[in-house]
C-alpha cells in the first residue's frame, strides 16, 4: 500500500542520506521524496511517497525514522485531509499544424506555457498527482520527448473531516 | 632518515602551524573534552589524519591503548564497555585506519556497545578530492551507527563530542562515529559561549519512565496467568537492572530464561532460571517458552537466532515488551503489551504494583522436573579424547562461576554460553547480533583493563583466534593476566557442524590441517603457552594456568567431531528441537 510520510528534520548535512539510506537498509520502497526547508532554515520537511507491505512494516518504518538522531517529528498523513502537490515539466511535440489543438487542451489543468520551439512546446502543470497523470495521458497522443515529474509534496489541512483517505493514488 | 620540515610538510599536506604556546588548537581541546568525561583508556591506532590529535595525547595524556590492529582496539573497547558499563573510546587514523574499524563498529551496532570511534579524515579543503587516505566513513558508517558527526568548525569540537557521549551512552547504547578533519585538530580553538557547548538535541529524547496504564495491564496479566515467563535479555544488563530481575521474578514467582547477550543477568544457579533459551538453548527453555500463556520480555530484541521460526513461536503467550527502543517493540513478534521504558524503571514499577500473585506453583514444578530430565549432556570416554564441554566444566569450577569470561564465534561459544553459570552480572562479554570471529580475544583485553582484579578467561576458537592473534603483543606488553584458551579442534567447528549435518559431511574449507604451534607462539610473545590433550592433563594443567597472576595461553585439543547440542534447525520452531537427549 502507498503512504503519504513527511519527515520533519534538523538541517545537518548528511540527514537525507541517513533517512534515504535507512529507508533502504531497511528494504522500503521510495517512490518519491521531496525535500526543502521549513519557516525555520534550519528545519528542513520530508515527503515521501513510500511502498509498504502492511501494518507490521509501516509501523516498523515510522519507528526507525523517528529513532534517527535528527528527526523531529514523523507523520503518516495518508489518512488525513490534505492538500497533495506535484509539478510536472511536459515537453509535447507540438508542429504548427496542431499547436492549436494541443494549447487548447491544456485549458483545463491550468497549465502554462514556459517554452516553445519550432516543432515542440514546453509545459508546467501543478496539482495532484491524479491530475497530472490525466494530464499526461491527453498529451500522449501527440508524442511527449520529455517529462520530468518533482514529487509530491504534501500539507495537512486545517480542518479534518472523518473519512478515508481521498486520494486514489493510494488505492 | 629524517625528513626536513619542508618534507614533512609534503608527506602530510598539511602545514606545520606555528603557533602561540598558550593558544589551543583543536586536537588539545578535543583531549580536554575527553578528560571532562573521565575517559580513562583510549583504544587506537595513530597515523597521518590523527597525527595532531596523538600530538595532544602526547602533551596530555590519557591512558592510551596501542593495539597492533585497529579491529583488535575497536574489539577491547567494546569488552571494556561491557564489562566497565563505561563509554568505549577509539581512535583510528583516516582511510585505512577507519575502514578497519567497520566490523566493530558494526558488531557494536548490532549489540547495542555504547562506544565513541574518532576517526582522522583529511583536511576539509581537499575533501573529495580522493586525497591521500581518504575514505567517505560517514556515508561507510551511516547504516551502522546510532549517529555520525564530521567536525566542520574547531568550535564545535566540544558540543560534538558532548553529544557523541550522550547518544553513545543513553537510551539504548550504541556506537557514535566522530570524523574530525585534520585541520579540524590544528585549528585554533575559540571557546564557544557556554550554551554552545551543551548537549541539543531536540530530536533525541529516548522514554525512560514506564507508562503507567502499561504497567497496570502488565500487572494484571501476570495476576491472571498460570504459565507466565519471563525473557531477560542484554537490556536488563544495560540498565543494571539484574537485581530488580531477581526481585521480580521471585516476588511473582515467574522463571526466567536469557538471550545470549543477556546471561549474567540473573544467576546461573537461580532456581528460577530455565538456561538460556534460543537455538542452542535448553530444551526446558524452548519448551517454556511454546508452552507459557505471558510471556514477559525484558531488554531483548527477538532476535531470529533466539525465536526459530515466527510463525510456530510461543503460540498460546500474552506478550508484554519492556524494551527503550520502541522500534523493537512489534518488530518480530506481535504485542499486545508494549512498555517503552528503561528495563530497571519498569521491573522497579512491577515490583512496586501490588498485584496478586498468579498461581505459579504447578507450573515450575513442571518446569523443575524438565530441568532434570533434559540437562545439557555429552559423552565422555578416555578413546574419545578431551571434550570441549569437558574443559568448559572444569573453567566453571575453577573459577567459580565468577571470572570474566569472553568468547569468540563458534561452536565454543555455544558451549562456554551453555556451561559457564555466571554468578553475577557483567561478566560476559560476547558477540551476538553480527557474530563477529576476531572479537573475543581483544574484548578480553578490554576487559582485563576494566576489571584489572578480575580473572578474564577468554574462550576461543582455533580458527577465529587467528583473526586478532597479533594482539597477543599487549598481553606481552601490558602483563595482564589475561587467560587464552582455545578449543582446538583444528576446524572452523561451527561450519563444520552445518556441513555435516545440512550438507552431507561435505567439509568444504572447514577443516584445518596446518596450524601454528600455539604453545610457541605465545612463547614467541613472552607468554606461558600450555598444550592439553586429555581430561587427566586438563584437570592438573588448567588449575594450574587458571590460578597464575600471568597472561597464559592454554590450547586444548578437543574432540572435532563433536556437535552442539541440542538445536533448533533453523526454519523449524523452539518445540522442534533436535539432540534433546544422548542417542
Ligand atoms: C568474521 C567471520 N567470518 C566468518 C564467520 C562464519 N563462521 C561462524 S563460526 C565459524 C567457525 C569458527 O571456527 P573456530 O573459531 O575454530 O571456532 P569453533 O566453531 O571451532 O569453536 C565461521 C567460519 C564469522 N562468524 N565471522
Amino acid at each position: 500500500m502507498k503512504r503519504i510520510i513527511t519527515v520533519t528534520v534538523i538541517n545537518q548535512s548528511g540527514v537525507l542520506n541517513r533517512v534515504t539510506g535507512l529507508l533502504m537498509k531497511r528494504q522500503f520502497n521510495i517512490e518519491s521524496i521531496t525535500v526543502g526547508h521549513t519557516e525555520n532554515p534550519q528545519i528542513s520537511k520530508m515527503t515521501f511517497v513510500v511502498n509498504v507491505e502492511d501494518e507490521q512494516k509501516l509501523e516498523q518504518l515510522l519507528k526507525q525514522l523517528q529513532k534517527q538522531v535528527d528527526v523531529l517529528k514523523v507523520n503518516d498523513i495518508t489518512e488525513k485531509q490534505i492538500v497533495v502537490r506535484e509539478l510536472a515539466l511536459v515537453k509535447v511535440a507540438s508542429p504548427p499544424t496542431v499547436r492549436a489543438e494541443v494549447n487548447s487542451i491544456i485549458e483545463p489543468f491550468r497549465a502554462s506555457i514556459i517554452d516553445t520551439g519550432k516543432n515542440v512546446v514546453t509545459f508546467q502543470v501543478t496539482g495532484s498527482p491524479e491530475k497530472i497523470d490525466a494530464f499526461i495521458d491527453l498529451l500522449k497522443p501527440y508524442g511527449i520527448k520529455e517529462l520530468t515529474r518533482t514529487g509530491v509534496t504534501a500539507f495537512v489541512r486545517e480542518t479534518q473531516k472523518v473519512n478515508g483517505p481521498q486520494l486514489s493514488i493510494l488505492k | 632518515m629524517k625528513l626536513t620540515v619542508e618534507e614533512t610538510e609534503q608527506v602530510y599536506e598539511e602545514p606545520i602551524t606555528t603557533q602561540a604556546p598558550t593558544q589551543l588548537n583543536g586536537a588539545d581541546v578535543f583531549i580536554e573534552t575527553l578528560k571532562k568525561h573521565q575517559v580513562e583508556v583510549i583504544f587506537g591506532y595513530p597515523g597521518g589524519a590523527v597525527l595532531p590529535i596523538y600530538d595532544a595525547l602526547y602533551k596530555n595524556p590519557i591512558k592510551h591503548i596501542l593495539a597492533r590492529h585497529e579491529q583488535g582496539a575497536i574489539h577491547a573497547a567494546e569488552g571494556y564497555a561491557r564489562v566497565s558499563g563505561k563509554v568505549g573510546v577509539v581512535i583510528a587514523t583516516s582511510g585505512p585506519g577507519a575502514t578497519n574499524l567497520v566490523t566493530g563498529i558494526a558488531d557494536a551496532m548490532m549489540d547495542s556497545i555504547p562506544l565513541v570511534v574518532f576517526t582522522g579524515q583529511v583536511a576539509t579543503t581537499v575533501i573529495g578530492t580522493d586525497a591521500f587516505q581518504e575514505a567517505d566513513i560517514i556515508g561507510i558508517t551511516q547504516p551502522i551507527t546510532k549517529h555520525n558527526y564530521q567536525v566542520k568548525d574547531v568550535a564545535d569540537f566540544p558540543r560534538i563530542i558532548n553529544e557523541a557521549f550522550h547518544i553513545a551512552s543513553t537510551g539504548r547504547p550504541g556506537p557514535v562515529v566522530v570524523d574530525i578533519p585534520k585541520n579540524m585538530a590544528t585549528g585554533l580553538f575559540v571557546t564557544p559561549k557556554d550554551e554552545d557547548q551543551e548537549v541539543n538535541l531536540p530530536g533525541y529524547q529516548p522514554t525512560t519512565k514506564p507508562n503507567f496504564l502499561q504497567i497496570q495491564k502488565a500487572a494484571q496479566a501476570i495476576s491472571t496467568a498460570k504459565q507466565p515467563l519471563i525473557l531477560a535479555g542484554a537490556g536488563v544488563l544495560f540498565a543494571k537492572a539484574s537485581d530488580e530481575l531477581a526481585e521480580f521474578a521471585e516476588k511473582y514467582q515467574i522463571p526466567v530464561t536469557n538471550t545470549l547477550l543477556g546471561l549474567g543477568g540473573i544467576e546461573g544457579n537461580h532456581p528460577l532460571f530455565l538456561g538460556m533459551a534460543g537455538m542452542h538453548g535448553t530444551y526446558t527453555a524452548n519448551m517454556a517458552i511454546q508452552t507459557c500463556d505471558l510471556l514477559i520480555n525484558v531488554g531483548a530484541r527477538f532476535d531470529d537466532r533466539l525465536t526459530g521460526n515466527l510463525n510456530y513461536f510461543a503460540p498460546n503467550a500474552r506478550v508484554v515488551h519492556i524494551d527503550i527502543d520502541p522500534a523493537e517493540i512489534g518488530k518480530n513478534v506481535p504485542t499486545e503489551i508494549p512498555i517503552v521504558a528503561d528495563a530497571k524503571e519498569a521491573l522497579e514499577a512491577l515490583i512496586a504494583h501490588e498485584a496478586p500473585n498468579g498461581n505459579t506453583v504447578a507450573w515450575l514444578e513442571s518446569l523443575n522436573i524438565s530441568k532434570e530430565q533434559y540437562p545439557f549432556h555429552y559423552q565422555a570416554s578416555e578413546e574419545r579424547g578431551l571434550l570441549p564441554q569437558q574443559v568448559l566444566e572444569l573453567v566453571h569450577e575453577y573459577t567459580n562461576g565468577d571470572a570474566v569470561v569472553t568468547t569468540d564465534v563458534g561452536q565454543h561459544q555455544m558451549w562456554t554460553a551453555q556451561y559457564y553459570k555466571f554468578r553475577s552480572p557483567h561478566n560476559w562479554v560476547t558477540s551476538g547480533g553480527l557474530g563477529t570471529m576476531g572479537f573475543g580475544f581483544p574484548a578480553a583485553i578490554g576487559a582485563q583493563l576494566a576489571k584489572p582484579d578480575a580473572k578474564v578467561v577468554s574462550i576461543v576458537g582455533d580458527a577465529g583466534f587467528q583473526m586478532t592473534l597479533q594482539e597477543l603483543s599487549l598481553l606481552q606488553e601490558l602483563r595482564i593476566p589475561v587467560k587464552v584458551i582455545i578449543l582446538n579442534n583444528q576446524a572452523l567447528g561451527m561450519v563444520r557442524q552445518w556441513q555435516e549435518t545440512f550438507h552431507g559431511e561435505r567439509y568444504s574449507q572447514s577443516l584445518i590441517s596446518v596450524q601454528p604451534d600455539f604453545v610457541k607462539l605465545a612463547e614467541a610473545y613472552d607468554i606461558k603457552g600450555y598444550k592439553i590433550e586429555t581430561f587427566e592433563d586438563a584437570k592438573v594443567q588448567l588449575k594450574e594456568a587458571l590460578e597464575s597472576d600471568e597472561p597464559v595461553l592454554i590450547d586444548c585439543r578437543v574432540v572435532q567431531k563433536e556437535l552442539v547440542y541440542p538445536m533448533v534447525v533453523p526454519g523449524t520452531g523452539l518445540h522442534e528441537m533436535i539432540g534433546v537427549k544422548p542417542e
